[in-house]
């Protein structure tokens, strides 16, 4: 370990050697200007929103008001009224906040079930990797939208944990994928070949030595999965299986959009939180690309 | 080969029985059973206990299990309810619409990323490959429910083009020209909305597909014997290409089940995804534990079928 800690001390004073991943990681995305741009917007969103949500009451927010149902746009209600009275413009907020924390909290939550689940089966190959694949094969045939929605109407006590945790079950197994395809080869180096021999235990290789050496793929992987996560949680808080409509989420506002009246008329309800959904997966995912492009270095621009 | 397809037929057979377990597991955490729906002020609380015994309600849970598989192979998949209706017949009207609309969404899927791709792959870095790669990146990153809204929103209700709910107008008489034109018109916008979406990544991969095959030496020796460029084209890259992509509408089962269950709650279809959500709502079991299990059976057999077609069509898959 000390030896370890060395050279990660010499490799960032040395300007002869490779620069280390992180910060290549850094330099692609601050090439790409579309990519900075995002990275810029969603870090002003999440300012804004996360700052914005402290001074707001959630609790009023969802009160219903039924002085003030479906009112359009106004000086006192900036983006108009719900079926309910609620302020939609305040809805707006608190659901984007509702949305990036449940959508980060997914993605780690799988993603550490999946990274796990990889480096094992790829580490250790041969007749484990076999089973553990064939479990993977199996979660991943599942139809995931139904099976969520199902454990979500059936869990007693449903809070935002369980919601997550129900969703990351069923969503950890593209990157587990990917983990594991990379271990296999990781494992084949001389690095790793050179622990062994000098006895360091299997779990201190697998997640010391081999996951440090990946985690510019985890990074993307994981960044790629929030964008996808962003819209899954929206889509079931639309369908009315994600959040409860006293803790609104992005989805929560379009799912107002299934009355025909509102779809036609009310547009102020769910145009917002659409062009929101579109607006932060796409930054995301534009980030998230940047990243994957800087991992592979026949396709970087920098 | 048939050593490959025999052991993926080996890996099915779990898989589907791991699948039917786990439904089971699901309907027993539910809560309620078939007589909780009862109240019958006639059946007192000892008789209904009777009718449990009766019933196999109270035997231990590898023995219920057992019952329930061998009902669902004789087409039993208990009584609806809320309908009043075995489970069978109320499947039977949801799953013909389910299945046009599935029908209806890959052959729009594939008329228009065929085409898309080869483009894409033949003039790549032009502006039109530009602006269809544009495509491909906002649809990928396109929620499908979103698309699908402001499809119905635009077309449906600004435009008028086409109707916005139901899968056909009420009161034409089944097997009239109408009542087909009727049917056709309402899928159309649904299909649409989902092909749309669902076909991005298909050409992605005919994209990437077709400019790899460009630089092949294959490609090459043909252009040098002197085949016109239209022919390089449609006999030797397209041919390459193709067969992979029509090996992956397997894999799109899964797609369209996921799609169905948003694309039906938008439009009002009454499909399976439709019924799918209003037995959840209504906590109607029965029906929730049939339709999960046929949707996980189609997509189990959907990716058998792609593996078995990929096996033939690309020998490397084969020798793992």
């Amino acid at each position: 370990m000390e030896a370890n800690n060395v050279n990660i001390v010499e490799q960032t004073q040395d300007p002869s050697k490779s620069p280390s991943g992180l910060r290549i990681l850094w330099r692609e995305l601050v090439r790409d200007k579309l990519a900075l741009f995002s990275l810029i917007l969603l870090t002003l969103i999440v300012v804004f929103v996360y700052g914005v949500s402290i001074i707001l009451d959630q609790d009023e927010i969802v009160t219903v008001d039924l002085f003030a149902i479906h009112e359009a746009p106004s000086e006192d209600f900036i983006l108009g009224t719900d079926y309910g009275g609620r302020d939609v413009f305040g809805q707006l907020i608190i659901g984007t906040r509702n949305s990036l924390t449940i959508g980060i909290a997914v993605t780690l939550i799988s993603g550490i079930i999946g990274i796990a689940f990889g480096l094992v089966a790829g580490y250790f190959g041969g007749h484990t990797d076999n089973t553990m694949m064939r479990v993977l094969d199996f979660f991943q045939i599942l139809p995931f939208t139904m099976l969520v929605i199902v454990f979500v109407s059936i869990v007693p006590d449903y809070t935002i944990l369980a919601f997550s945790l129900i969703m990351a079950v069923f969503s950890w197994m593209g990157i587990a994928r990917l983990i594991r395809s990379k271990a296999l080869q990781e494992k084949e180096l001389d690095y790793v070949q050179a622990s062994k021999t000098l006895g360091t235990s299997n779990t201190k290789i697998i997640f010391r030595e081999v996951m440090p050496n990946i985690s510019s793929l985890i990074i993307v992987t994981m960044t790629l999965n929030l964008a996808a996560n962003i819209g899954i949680e929206s889509g079931l808080s639309f369908l009315g299986f994600g959040f409860p409509e006293s803790t609104p989420s992005l989805g929560t506002l379009l799912s107002y959009a299934t009355n025909p009246q509102t779809l036609e008329f009310r547009w102020w309800i769910w145009v917002p939180a659409a062009v929101l959904i579109l607006v932060l997966m796409l930054a995301v995912r534009n980030v998230g690309e940047a990243l994957r492009r800087a991992t592979d270095s026949r396709q970087r621009r920098g | 080969m048939w050593k490959f397809i025999v052991r993926r037929l080996l890996i099915t057979f779990p898989q589907i029985i791991l699948l039917s377990v786990l439904i089971f597991l699901m309907a027993q955490a539910m809560p309620g059973d078939a007589l909780t729906g009862v109240i019958d002020p006639n059946v007192s609380l000892e008789e209904k206990e009777e009718l449990r015994e009766r019933l196999g309600l109270n035997a231990p849970w590898h023995e219920k299990y057992a019952d329930w598989v061998g009902g669902i192979v004789q087409g039993d998949f208990g009584q609806s309810f809320r309908f009043k209706m075995p489970v069978t017949e109320l499947l039977e009207q949801r799953l013909m619409n389910s299945f046009w609309l599935s029908l209806m969404t890959l052959l729009f899927t594939y008329l228009m990323a065929i085409p898309l791709g080869i483009i894409s792959g033949r003039y790549n870095d032009t502006l039109l490959d530009s602006s269809i790669t544009g495509y491909t990146y906002l649809g990928f990153a396109t929620p499908l429910f979103i698309f699908a809204l402001v499809m119905l929103w635009v077309f449906g209700y600004q435009l008028g083009w086409f109707p916005t709910s139901g899968s056909v107008t009420p009161g034409l008489e089944p097997g009239s020209m109408e009542y087909v034109i009727s049917k056709f018109n309402h899928l159309l916008l649904p299909a649409l909305s989902m092909a749309l979406i669902q076909t991005v990544s298909t050409v992605q991969y005919l994209r990437s597909e077709i400019v790899d095959t460009k630089q092949k030496e294959f490609v090459i020796t043909a252009r040098a014997k002197g085949a016109s460029e239209s022919r390089v084209y449609n006999k030797h890259i397209f041919r390459n290409s193709l067969l992979p992509i029509a090996a992956f509408f397997g894999y799109e089962i899964s797609f369209l089940i996921s799609g169905t269950i948003f694309v039906e709650k938008i439009f009002g279809y009454p499909g399976m995804g439709l019924l799918f959500l209003e037995s959840i709502l209504l906590r109607d079991y029965s029906v929730v534990n049939a339709v999960v299990l046929i949707f996980g059976v189609a997509a189990i057999l959907g990716a058998l079928l792609s593996d078995i077609i990929l096996s033939i069509v690309d020998p490397r898959i084969r020798i793992k």
